[in-house]
C-alpha cells in the first residue's frame, strides 16, 4: 500500500513533530509512507475567510501532488474536511472538467489519521505507551465534518498506561475558527476559556485532539493562564513508546 | 405596477436560473407512526399526564358519572356545554347551571363560566395531542379558551397514533385546535410552567369505547 | 427592520460588552443548555428524524422552486374561503396595509400574537406613529415590551432575562395599562406567569382587532397554522372581530399533509416538547366562529432577494425553529443584542445580511461572527447548512471596499502556498527568527496575544526534516522505526 502523508501547513510549520509521530507510527504499524515534497496547504484559511476564489491553485496543486496513492493519510481533521467537502466545490466553480476529475479521483483517498488506522488498517490497538492522564477533546471538525466518531477515544483507550478522562462539554467549540479567533477575540476568546476550565477541571495532564489549530488556541490560553496542562496530538500519543515518549 | 405583479415578478426573476424541479415525488421514506397499534392509548395517556393533564380511563357506562364527579370536584357552578352534546353526558350532573350556546355567549358570560365540557375529533398518542374541530360537542373556539377549566371527552375510536395518521381524519376548512396539556410558556429561562392565558387545567376523559 | 437596530456597533464590539456581562452569561447559558438537553430527549425518540428532516427540506425546496406557483394558490383559496389578500414588496408597504386596515375598523388599540415577520417590518412602531398602541401577547414579547427592551432570541426574545430580572419589570411596568403585578409578586415562574394572566386578561376580553404572523400557510386549502404555547395566540385569533396576518411568501407549504413533516419537526426542534400546548388553524373566516373580517398580508420584504442567490436560496427553508441559537456558543456568549437585528444567531448572521445587504459595517461583520463549528447545522431540521451560507457570504463581503489589506495578506499567503520552495523559504524564516517574536504583538496580533501565547516556531520544519532524514526520494536512510 502507498501512503502518503499530507501534513498540512500548520503542522509542517509549527509541529513538526506531529508528522514525525504519523511517520513513526505508520512505519512501526507497517505502511511503507511517503512525503510529497510538492505539497503545501489545503486553502481553507482562504475558503472560510471569504477568498475561495484564490484557491484553484492549491487545490489543483494538492490533486496533482497526491494523485495514485492509496491513501493520503493526515492528521488533521478540519484540514482533511476542506478537501473532502469543499476541493469539489472549488473544482466545480473553475469550470475545469479535468480538475474537477482529478479532485474526484483524489477525494476518496484522503483520510484522517484515526480513519486510516481503524478502517483501512483495521487496527484500534496500536501498540502505544503513554502512562498519563488524557483528555480528548473531539474538535468541530474532525466530529462534524470528518465523522470520526469514537476512533481517536478507542484508539486513545487501548494505549497502554493512559487514563482516559471525560471532557464535559467536549462537543462545543473551542472558538479557535481560523480567522474567527482574530476577527472576533472576545466571543473566541470566552469559548477558549471555558473549554480550557473544563479541561483542566478533569485533572488531565494532558489535553489531546486530533487538529493542531485548536491546539495552538486552547494551548496558547493555557499556557498564558500556567495551569500545567499541556496539549498534545492525537499522532504523538499513538506514536508514544517506553522507548520513545512523546 | 402592481405589488402583487412585482412580487411575482421578482419570483420568476429569481428563479430564472433555477434548475428544474424534478418530476419524482418527494421522499418520504419518514414513518408513518412511531408506536405499535395496541399501545397507542396507553401512549396517549402517558404523554398527556406528562404535559400535566388530567386523565382518566372510563367505560362508555361510566362517562355520566366520571363528567358528573370531575366538575363536582372541581368547585364549578356553571359550565358551558357546547350544541350537539349527548344528553347522557350531564344526566348526572345536579346542582350546577350548564350554560349551551345558542343564541351565542358573550364574552363575559365565559369569563364568568368555571368551565366547558367537549367531546373532541381526534387525538394523537405520540404528541399526547387533543385535537378540536368546532364540530358537535366542540362548538366555537372561544368556548374551551375563555374559561379556566376545559373537561375533554375523548373516544377511543378517535385516537390515532401520530401526526401523520390524525391529519387524515382532519378536515382542513375547518378552525382546528391542537391542544396539548393545558396552557403553558417555556419564556422564562426556557422552563416549560403550566397555566397562561388558555385554560390552566385540561382533564381528559378517555373512553375505552 | 426595527429603528431600534439602526445604527448598533459591528458584531465584535457588540459581543464585546456582552462577554464582559457576567449576569448575562450566566442567563443565556442556564436557558440554552437548559433546551439543548430536551430539544436532544425529544429528537431521540423519533428514530427517523434523518429521514422526517429530508422530507422538510424537499418540501421547502419544492415550494421555493414554485413559490409564485404556491402563492398565487394560496391567494385563491383564502379569498375563495372570506378572506382578503394583499401583497407587500417591502416593510413599508405592509406598514401601510395594517395600519389602513386598523384605521378601517376605527379601532385604536390591537392585540398581537409574537410574529417575527412584523418585528423585522417595525410593525409596532409604524402603528404607534399612526396613533394605534400594539400590545405585544407573548409573555416573552410582554417582558420585552414592559422593559423597553429589544427582542433577544427568535422564539424567547426574553432569554438575556432571569426570573429576578422579570420580576421587576413586572413591578415597575405592569401599572402602566392593565391590572398591575401584585405587590407580593415573587420571582416563582408560575407566580410571574399568573400575573400576566391577570394583566392582559381584559385586554383579550376586549380587543376588536389582532395582528398575526403565522408558522405556515397551506396552498391548497389556504389554511393559515399558528403554533403556540400560551393560549395567548388563540385570544388573539378567536376573539376579535378583525384578524390580519402578516406571513412572508416563504411560509407556503403545498398540502394539507405536509403539514405532518412540519408538525413534528418544529415543535421537537423549538421548545423541545412533542407537541406545543396550542397550534391553531384557519381557513379564511368560519360563519359565527372567530374573526369575520380576515387579511392576509403577503410580505417579501427582501425575500425575492434571498431566493434569487443559488447558495443563500436554502435560508429560505427557515422554519424559525431557532435550535440553531440554542447550541451556538458563539450565541451563547454573544448574547442576540450584539447581532443588531430581530434575527440573531446562526440563522440572523445569514438571514439578515441577506435581507438587508452588507453594505453596513453590522451587517458585512454578522457572516464573520461564526467558528464555523457546524453545531446549527447539526441541529437545523430543515438542514440549512449554515456554514456555506456563512462562507458564501464573507466572499461577497470580501469584494467590498474596507477589505483590501487582507485580501494583499491572503494573495501573499496563496503566492507562498504556490510553490513548496516559497514555503520552505517562509518556514526557515520563522525558525531561525523565533526568539525575536515578543510575547505580545501589537496590531491586529494582538486580537490573538491579548488572551493567548503564540506557539514558538520550531528550528526546523516537517519538510526540512523530512529531507534531512529521508533525503529527496522519501526512502528511510536508517531503520528507526
Amino acid at each position: 500500500m502507498r501512503v502518503a502523508l499530507f501534513i498540512t501547513c500548520v503542522n509542517d510549520t509549527l509541529y513538526p513533530r506531529t508528522g514525525q509521530a504519523v511517520v513513526r507510527l505508520l512505519e512501526r504499524l507497517g505502511c511503507t509512507v511517503d512525503f510529497p515534497v510538492e505539497q503545501t496547504c489545503c486553502g481553507q484559511m482562504h475558503w472560510n475567510t471569504g477568498y475561495g476564489t484564490q484557491i484553484e491553485p492549491l487545490v489543483r496543486r494538492f490533486a496533482d501532488t497526491f494523485a495514485g496513492y492509496d491513501a493520503v493519510v493526515t492528521p488533521s481533521g478540519s484540514c482533511g474536511a476542506m478537501i473532502r467537502d469543499n476541493h469539489p466545490k472549488a473544482a466545480a466553480r473553475a469550470e475545469d472538467r479535468a480538475l474537477a476529475d482529478d479532485v474526484a479521483a483524489v477525494v476518496p483517498t484522503v483520510y484522517d489519521l484515526s480513519e486510516f488506522l481503524v478502517d483501512v488498517l483495521g487496527v484500534t490497538d496500536v501498540g502505544a505507551y503513554f502512562p498519563h492522564k488524557v483528555t480528548y477533546h473531539p474538535t468541530c471538525h474532525s466530529m462534524r465534518l470528518m465523522k470520526l466518531g469514537d476512533r481517536p477515544t478507542t484508539l486513545l483507550r487501548n494505549v497502554r498506561g493512559l487514563e482516559l478522562l471525560e471532557l464535559p462539554g467536549a462537543d462545543e467549540c473551542c472558538g479557535f475558527g481560523g480567522t474567527f479567533a482574530v476577527k472576533n477575540p472576545d466571543v473566541s476568546a470566552a469559548m477558549g476559556a471555558d473549554k480550557v476550565r473544563n479541561a483542566a477541571g478533569t485533572g488531565a495532564e494532558v489535553l489531546c485532539a486530533a487538529d493542531n489549530s485548536c491546539l495552538m488556541h486552547l494551548g496558547g490560553m493555557m499556557d498564558r493562564q500556567r495551569t500545567g496542562v499541556r496539549t498534545l496530538h492525537l499522532a504523538e500519543i499513538l506514536a508514544s513508546t517506553e522507548e520513545l515518549p512523546a | 405596477m402592481t405589488s402583487r405583479a412585482t412580487v411575482l415578478g421578482r419570483i420568476r426573476a429569481a428563479l430564472a436560473d433555477a434548475p428544474a424541479d424534478t418530476a419524482a415525488p418527494l421522499d418520504r421514506t419518514y414513518r408513518r407512526r412511531h408506536t405499535d397499534a395496541d399501545n397507542t392509548l396507553p401512549l396517549l395517556v402517558e404523554n398527556l399526564r406528562d404535559y400535566r393533564a388530567i386523565v382518566h380511563e372510563v367505560t362508555p357506562d361510566q362517562l355520566p358519572s366520571a363528567i358528573a364527579d370531575a366538575l363536582r370536584r372541581r368547585g364549578c357552578t356553571r359550565v358551558v356545554v357546547p350544541a350537539g352534546t349527548p344528553e347522557t353526558w350531564t344526566a348526572d350532573v345536579s346542582g350546577i347551571e350548564l350554560l349551551g350556546d345558542t343564541p351565542p355567549l358573550t364574552v363575559d358570560q365565559l369569563a364568568a363560566a368555571d368551565g366547558t365540557i367537549t367531546g373532541s375529533a381526534v387525538a394523537i398518542a405520540e404528541t399526547g395531542t387533543i385535537v378540536l374541530d368546532a364540530g358537535p360537542a366542540q362548538g366555537r373556539r372561544a368556548l374551551t379558551l375563555v374559561p379556566d377549566y376545559h373537561l375533554c371527552v375523548v373516544h377511543a375510536a378517535d385516537v390515532h397514533a401520530s401526526v401523520p395518521d390524525a391529519l387524515g381524519h382532519l378536515d382542513p376548512t375547518r378552525p382546528l385546535t391542537w391542544i396539548s396539556g393545558p396552557s403553558a410558556t417555556s419564556d422564562i429561562e426556557l422552563n416549560r410552567v403550566e397555566g397562561v392565558h388558555g385554560p390552566r387545567t385540561l382533564e381528559v376523559l378517555v373512553v375505552r369505547d | 427592520m426595527t429603528g431600534t437596530f439602526l445604527g448598533m456597533p459591528p458584531f465584535p464590539e457588540a459581543a464585546h460588552d456582552a462577554v464582559n456581562n457576567a449576569q448575562l452569561r450566566h442567563n443565556l447559558r442556564k436557558a440554552t443548555h437548559t433546551i439543548r438537553g430536551k430539544r436532544a430527549a425529544v429528537v431521540d425518540e423519533l428514530d427517523d428524524w434523518p429521514q422526517l428532516r429530508a422530507a422538510g427540506k424537499a418540501i421547502k425546496d419544492h415550494t421555493l422552486r414554485h413559490l409564485d406557483r404556491y402563492l398565487i394558490q394560496v391567494e385563491e383559496a383564502v379569498t375563495a374561503a372570506g378572506g382578503h389578500v394583499h401583497w407587500a414588496a417591502d416593510a413599508d408597504e405592509a406598514n401601510r396595509i395594517v395600519t389602513d386596515l386598523v384605521r378601517a375598523t376605527g379601532e385604536r388599540d390591537v392585540v398581537k400574537v409574537k410574529s417575527m415577520a412584523t418585528q423585522e417590518i417595525g410593525l409596532n412602531e409604524a402603528l404607534a406613529d399612526a396613533g394605534i398602541r400594539a400590545y405585544e401577547t407573548d409573555l416573552a414579547e410582554l417582558i420585552v415590551q414592559l422593559g423597553d427592551d429589544r427582542p433577544s432570541h427568535i422564539l424567547v426574545p426574553a432569554i438575556h432575562r432571569n426570573r429576578s430580572e422579570i420580576r421587576e419589570i413586572f413591578l415597575r411596568e405592569m401599572a402602566e395599562w392593565g391590572e398591575p403585578a401584585p405587590a407580593d409578586l415573587t420571582d416563582e415562574p408560575r407566580v410571574l406567569a399568573e400575573a400576566a394572566r391577570r394583566h392582559l386578561r381584559e385586554r383579550f376580553l376586549s380587543a376588536k382587532v389582532a395582528v398575526s404572523g403565522a408558522n405556515f400557510m397551506v396552498a391548497e386549502t389556504g389554511t393559515l397554522v399558528v403554533v403556540e404555547s400560551e393560549g395567548n395566540g388563540r385570544m388573539c385569533l378567536t376573539l376579535p372581530e378583525t384578524l390580519i396576518s402578516v406571513v412572508g411568501i416563504e411560509k407556503v407549504v403545498p398540502t394539507w399533509a405536509d403539514l405532518e413533516v412540519f408538525l413534528q419537526l418544529l415543535p421537537r426542534s423549538s421548545t423541545g416538547e412533542r407537541m406545543n400546548p396550542y397550534t391553531s388553524t384557519w381557513t379564511g373566516v368560519t360563519p359565527g366562529d372567530g374573526p369575520q373580517d380576515f387579511h392576509l398580508v403577503l410580505l417579501d420584504n427582501g425575500r425575492t432577494h434571498v431566493l434569487a442567490d443559488e447558495v443563500g436560496r436554502q435560508t429560505l427553508r427557515c422554519i424559525r425553529c431557532s435550535a440553531c441559537l440554542n447550541v451556538c456558543p458563539v450565541y451563547e456568549r454573544a448574547g442576540g443584542h450584539a447581532y443588531g437585528s430581530v434575527y440573531p444567531g446562526p440563522i440572523g448572521a445569514i438571514l439578515t445580511p441577506q435581507l438587508r445587504g452588507t453594505a453596513s459595517a453590522l451587517d458585512a461583520s454578522l457572516p464573520y461572527a461564526s467558528s464555523l463549528c457546524g453545531a446549527c447545522y447539526d441541529v437545523c431540521p430543515v438542514a440549512i447548512d449554515i456554514p456555506e451560507v456563512l462562507v458564501h457570504l464573507r466572499e461577497q463581503v470580501t469584494e467590498q471596499p474596507g477589505h483590501r489589506a487582507e485580501r494583499a495578506a491572503m494573495k501573499a499567503a496563496g503566492w507562498v502556498f504556490a510553490d513548496p520552495s516559497r514555503l520552505s523559504r517562509v518556514q526557515r524564516l520563522a525558525g531561525h527568527t523565533r526568539r525575536l517574536i515578543p510575547k505580545r504583538l501589537p496590531g491586529p496580533g494582538a486580537a490573538w496575544t491579548d488572551t493567548r501565547n503564540i506557539p514558538e516556531p520550531p528550528a526546523q520544519s516537517f519538510r526540512d526534516w523530512w529531507a534531512q532524514e529521508r533525503g529527496s526520494d522519501g526512502s528511510p536512510r536508517r531503520d528507526d522505526a
